[in-house]
């Protein structure tokens, strides 16, 4: 497989598809995943179709262990409790299952992410009364991201929505720093692993900061370093992500097909 | 035992204004036909409670209906944003929207602790979030035993609980199955509730999963087929994905949101549900 580094358009794919197909791989087979709606979802269906038959998909309307042959349309997609070994009550998704750390990853996205990876879905803007974008909302986030015992996010970059320091907290990442998630007692881990269009950033262990750790192929870190809020570091042994597989972009297709 | 009335009586009786209602279902049973016929009776200064307020709730504050929305996720799922919504929280169009705002696992907590006959509900939850310090309802609480620093939230206690199912029986006891969400809890905390049905069937045959909310644990159930409608009903009807898609361009004008109320509410009285688009 091709691993140069130069810049070229990205031939027969896209780079959503790169994104979602990295995201994908960051999966392992075996475990459960809380499955936020969107590119978290469409990742982890993608999973479940290639190296990860035995992923679990725990969606927020009570669909556990859902199994569904196109991508849902929405966290409570009637093909989703078609297809779970169980379908529970919403407060016993975040009571029993959630609450007590029985969930692996929690898999979200972010209208917002700052550099200690914490997520704001709530408003864009510094004024909370009188936001210059009011955006959804919570939903299930803040408790995934504090009780899963990993975090992986997977958002579209920019210098809109990677910044130096988010307008609202709406989920807690590594807070400012390290210990914060200790202070506050949350039992994860929070978010070790960011998927981005671009490449994919890891919480350097020391400063909990995002470091730039891949980059996509055909991506210029001086690309990432551009579409970063915030004085981006490039880990020292920066990795390049392998090209999507023909296997990995027919099911991709496959998938994003059957919801069309 | 739930007494059974036409749906136009049935939300007569139990909304009011100034009344904290709440419209539940999780995507799935949106009570969608319930919705129209409250903003067809012009019900105002409503307390709209609602884990995931999309087009129903969109739909219900444009109207005017409203004065406050309590929710956790507020958006049209998959498609984007509910410009009705945006128009009174940044503008204050038709009337002004105050918002408490909570996460998922805090509501459903809140229902818990309203069908509990609890004060109040306790989780781990919120920590370390900018919820708390916009939201009064959300406070820390010591665990007496552990002295851990927990959430606490209070109960809801909606006047009335509105939610759609697909049977019920001529006692009033209803079945559901599906995505259940927070039915169950959301009609146990109210002080009045509403069920609206796709059909009543002479007797409800048992389904696995199902749940059944007794009769007398519901006060008014009313037969409104495609009720849900343009959510879906497990069993009767698939989601209208199209109308979601469509509500995004209706919901951004002021005027053609006004011209879908004249046309599709006000000129609509039958007991369907969402109508077409």
């Amino acid at each position: 497989m091709s691993q140069t580094a130069s810049a070229r358009p990205a031939a027969g794919y896209t780079t959503d598809e790169m994104m979602s197909v990295a995201a994908a791989r960051a999966l392992r087979d075996g475990t459960s995943c809380f499955v936020g709606i969107g590119l978290p979802s469409t990742a982890a269906n993608l999973a479940r179709r290639t190296h990860a038959p035995n992923l679990v998909l725990i969606y927020e309307s009570g669909c556990l262990g859902a199994k569904p042959d196109r991508l849902p349309l929405s966290i409570g997609d009637g093909v989703l409790a078609d297809t779970a070994d169980a379908v529970i009550g919403v407060p016993e998704v975040f009571n029993y299952w959630l609450q007590p750390g029985r969930i692996d990853v929690g898999f979200l996205s972010a209208a917002q992410l700052d550099r200690f990876g914490n997520i704001n879905t709530t408003v864009i803007g510094d004024d909370y009364a009188d936001p210059t974008v009011r955006l959804p909302g919570a939903g299930g986030a803040p408790e995934i991201a504090a009780s899963c015992r990993e975090v992986f996010v997977v958002v579209r970059q920019s210098r809109r929505s990677f910044v130096e320091r988010v307008d609202f907290v709406t989920s807690v990442g590594h807070g400012r720093g390290p210990g914060d998630r200790e202070r506050l007692g949350l039992p994860g881990a929070g978010p070790v692993l960011v998927i981005t269009d671009l490449g994919v950033l890891r919480p350097d262990p020391h400063t909990r900061e995002l470091v730039l750790t891949d980059v996509h192929p055909g991506v210029e870190v001086d690309a990432v370093r551009a579409a970063t809020g915030w004085d981006l570091t490039v880990a020292d042994d920066l990795g390049r992500t392998p090209e999507p597989t023909e296997r990995e972009l027919t099911a991709l297709r496959a998938l994003t097909a059957a919801s069309a | 035992m739930a007494r059974i009335l036409s749906l136009a009586d049935a939300v007569g009786e139990v909304v009011h204004d100034g009344d904290t209602v709440a419209l539940e279902g999780f995507t799935h049973l949106i009570p969608f036909a319930a919705g129209h016929e409250i903003i067809r009776q012009g019900r105002r200064d409503l307390t709209l409670v609602r884990m995931t307020p999309d087009l129903i709730y969109d739909q219900l504050i444009g109207a005017g209906c409203a004065r406050k929305l309590v929710f956790s996720w507020g958006g049209n799922p998959g498609v984007g944003s509910l410009h009705r919504f945006r128009d009174a929280v940044q503008n204050g169009w038709p009337v002004p929207l105050e918002i408490e705002e909570h996460s998922h696992a805090g509501m459903a907590n809140r229902y818990v602790a309203g069908a509990s006959g609890l004060p109040f509900a306790v989780l781990r939850g919120y920590t370390g979030t900018d919820l708390p310090a916009h939201n009064p309802n959300i406070k820390q609480i010591t665990c007496p035993f552990t002295g851990e620093t927990l959430t606490a939230v209070p109960a809801l206690n909606p006047d009335t609980t509105i939610v759609h199912a697909q049977q019920a029986d001529p006692a009033g006891n209803v079945q559901v199955w599906g995505i259940t969400g927070v039915h169950k809890e959301a009609v146990l905390a109210a002080k009045r509730s509403l069920v609206t049905v796709e059909e009543i069937v002479d007797e409800l045959r048992p389904r696995p999963g199902a749940m059944v909310l007794p009769g007398w644990a519901v006060t008014v159930v009313a037969e409104a087929p495609r009720g849900a409608h343009p959510s879906y009903a497990q069993g009767y009807y698939d989601r209208d994905n199209d109308y979601y898609q469509a509500w995004d361009a209706i919901g951004r004008d002021r005027d053609a949101f006004r011209d879908w109320l004249t046309e599709t509410v006000f000129n609509n009285t039958a007991t369907a549900g969402g109508g077409t688009r």
